[in-house]
């Protein structure tokens, strides 16, 4: 038996979402859901893990503020003392709210990129890659579950075909691979 | 669901102001050098700190009716609650003010016209004071050039017209704004559809005003204690401890009341939005706070300096305490969204802001209006508090108890009940 995927498209998002919770109360895993904005409650339906972005972002945020004080420190402090407006007191401790400012702005750039970059190398979707939702359509007005049957043994894709035609479904598409 | 006070939460405001006015009266009695400025002092550190958190609701209710938010309106009702305190909180500031004008206390260094006039005759109560030489005028030793020039702006008739402007102004859209929920309560529709979008005009209308009054009321009833100092912004910097102090405030009373189980559809999505306000406002204040201190820090001029060399100097613990707790605090505790939906640790912190910024106020107020005779806070200090705490909370849940907890009929409910993040 060949390991089919099969596409169910919806044509909205809450009939996607009855679909998906359909598809799980009776155990079938789904793999992915295409759709061209972000459904709102989607994650919890089809088992997707919380994201760990935000942590990813603390850390770079982090490593910004560090960067800018060594660089402050090194600059301002060690390499080229230098006394402006009047704050001679060469100690980075010292002249901390003068350099607050770049420190903020570093953190939030080094925070903003790294998220960015970080989002898009573990999406996949770094300009130039190639694209890897199933259709078109998903870009459009289409909402697209996924369902591969070598992750769903337990059911054949006839029984899985037959379920989704039981949700409003607007057309359901199979694909060997 | 309705809400009724418990006999223990009655009984726990009532004590706490009991405790308070004793704590107050103890703390009068046992300071001997000047306790007569320290307790007016103190009438306008609480007064002014409680009514901003009525304020803050208010002003949070108007954003919400303006910008047409949806999630907000399961909640809708505890804001209303809040800012049932602004009659109460307006009295004592007018009592205050009027105290200053009797010349009953010295808050407000400029109410002494002698001040004004370069030139007096005669001696003790019966001087006259002038701008122009005269006959047998002498110099008066009491001129102050600085307030002298803001004579303009600052003084008694213009003063009180604007101060009684800002509490009119509020109170009518306080009472407008509750009057308007409390008739959505009955209504369905398209009547109910028109009524939304007439809060919607009126609050745009009530944002325009607070726009202005936020900040010049604090440049009236603060800044002008430290006369001779200023601060562009000041008024902001004022706005935001009230801000994050009514966001504080408002999400202690939905997690008592869901504790209570009185706001069963309010779930985790609705706490850590309200989190969220919490940890925003946090930093706007921290934000402002910090761009008003750098700049005077890095221009070091006198005139604007003094403030914070006073502040440092004679009470460290105190203002960098108050910076620890209004920014540190929230922003390592807070970041995570973990933290804003546990109720138990979001109550604690949440304490612990709105004790940071009761600090703030009196750190704006006490060194400004007793020089060096304040010390550090004391039993006069905490008891006022405790006695204005429990005024408060009193006033809030008997304004809670007076209408149906959530709101019966608004376009939005239904979008707020499902609320997800």
């Amino acid at each position: 038996m060949a390991n089919k995927v099969i596409y169910a498209v919806y044509e909205d998002p809450e009939l996607l979402k009855d679909g998906a919770r359909k598809l799980v109360s009776n155990g079938i895993k789904v793999k992915d859901v295409f759709s061209p904005f972000p459904v709102h409650g989607i994650d919890p339906i089809i088992g997707i893990t919380r994201t760990r972005l935000g942590i990813a972002a603390f850390m770079f945020g982090i490593t910004g503020t560090c960067l800018a004080l060594l660089g402050i420190w090194y600059f301002n402090i060690f390499d080229w003392p230098m006394n402006i407006g009047g704050k001679p007191s060469q100690a980075l401790y010292k002249n901390l709210p003068a350099f607050i400012p770049v420190t903020f702005e570093f953190t939030v750039l080094c925070a903003a990129h790294g998220m960015s970059i970080t989002y898009l190398i573990r999406n996949k979707t770094l300009p130039g890659m190639p694209a890897r939702n199933p259709d078109p359509r998903t870009t459009d007005d289409k909402f697209i579950i996924e369902v591969r049957t070598h992750e769903n043994h337990g059911h054949s894709a006839e029984a899985i075909t037959d379920l989704l035609r039981t949700t409003q479904v607007f057309e359901i598409n199979e694909r060997q691979y | 669901m309705n809400f009724t006070i418990s006999k223990r939460a009655r009984g726990i405001t009532m004590g706490l102001m009991v405790l308070g006015v004793v704590a107050t009266v103890i703390g009068v009695l046992g300071d001997a050098t000047d306790h007569h400025q320290r307790t007016w002092a103190n009438l306008l550190v609480n007064g002014f700190f409680f009514f901003g958190i009525a304020l803050g609701a208010l002003f949070f209710v108007a954003l919400q009716n303006a910008t047409e938010t949806a999630w907000t309106v399961l909640v809708k009702r505890v804001y209303e609650g809040i800012f049932g305190y602004l009659p109460i909180g307006a009295i004592v500031i007018v009592v205050v003010l009027l105290a200053g004008t009797f010349h009953i206390h010295h808050l407000y260094h400029w109410m002494d016209t002698s001040l004004y006039h370069e030139y007096m005759v005669g001696e003790g109560h019966d001087a006259q004071y002038m701008d122009e030489a005269v006959q047998g005028a002498v110099a008066n030793p009491n001129f102050d050039v600085l307030i002298a020039n803001k004579k303009a702006f600052l003084n008694q008739p213009f003063f009180w017209i604007r101060s009684l402007v800002y509490l009119g102004t509020f109170l009518f859209f306080a009472n407008y704004f509750r009057k308007q929920s409390l008739l959505m309560d009955s209504e369905t529709g398209e009547a109910l559809t028109k009524r939304m979008l007439l809060n919607y005009r009126r609050s745009a209308l009530f944002l325009v005003f607070f726009a202005v009054f936020s900040s010049t009321l604090a440049w009236d009833w603060i800044m002008s204690i430290d006369t001779h100092w200023f601060s562009t912004l000041f008024g902001w910097y004022v706005f935001a401890g009230m801000f994050c102090s009514a966001m504080t405030t408002a999400v202690i009373l939905v997690l008592y009341l869901k504790r209570k189980g009185l706001l069963p559809q309010v779930n985790n999505s609705h706490i850590q939005d309200m989190g969220k306000w919490v940890f925003a406002t946090s930093f706007l204040w921290s934000y402002l706070y910090f761009s008003q201190f750098m700049l005077i820090w890095y221009s070091n001029i006198p005139e604007e300096v003094t403030y914070f060399q006073q502040r440092i100097n004679e009470h460290p613990g105190l203002l960098w305490g108050t910076f620890f707790i209004n920014f540190a605090l929230p922003m390592v505790l807070l970041m995570s969204r973990d933290a804003k939906r546990n109720p138990r640790f979001l109550i604690g912190v949440g304490s612990i802001i709105l004790i940071g910024h009761w600090m703030d106020v009196i750190l704006m107020v006490m060194p400004g209006s007793l020089g060096h005779a304040f010390h550090n806070i004391g039993l006069l200090e905490v008891g006022m508090f405790m006695a204005f705490l429990g005024l408060f909370i009193n006033t809030v849940l008997r304004t809670l108890a007076k209408a149906p907890l959530t709101v019966v009929n608004h376009p939005y409910l239904e979008e707020s009940i499902h609320h997800q993040i």
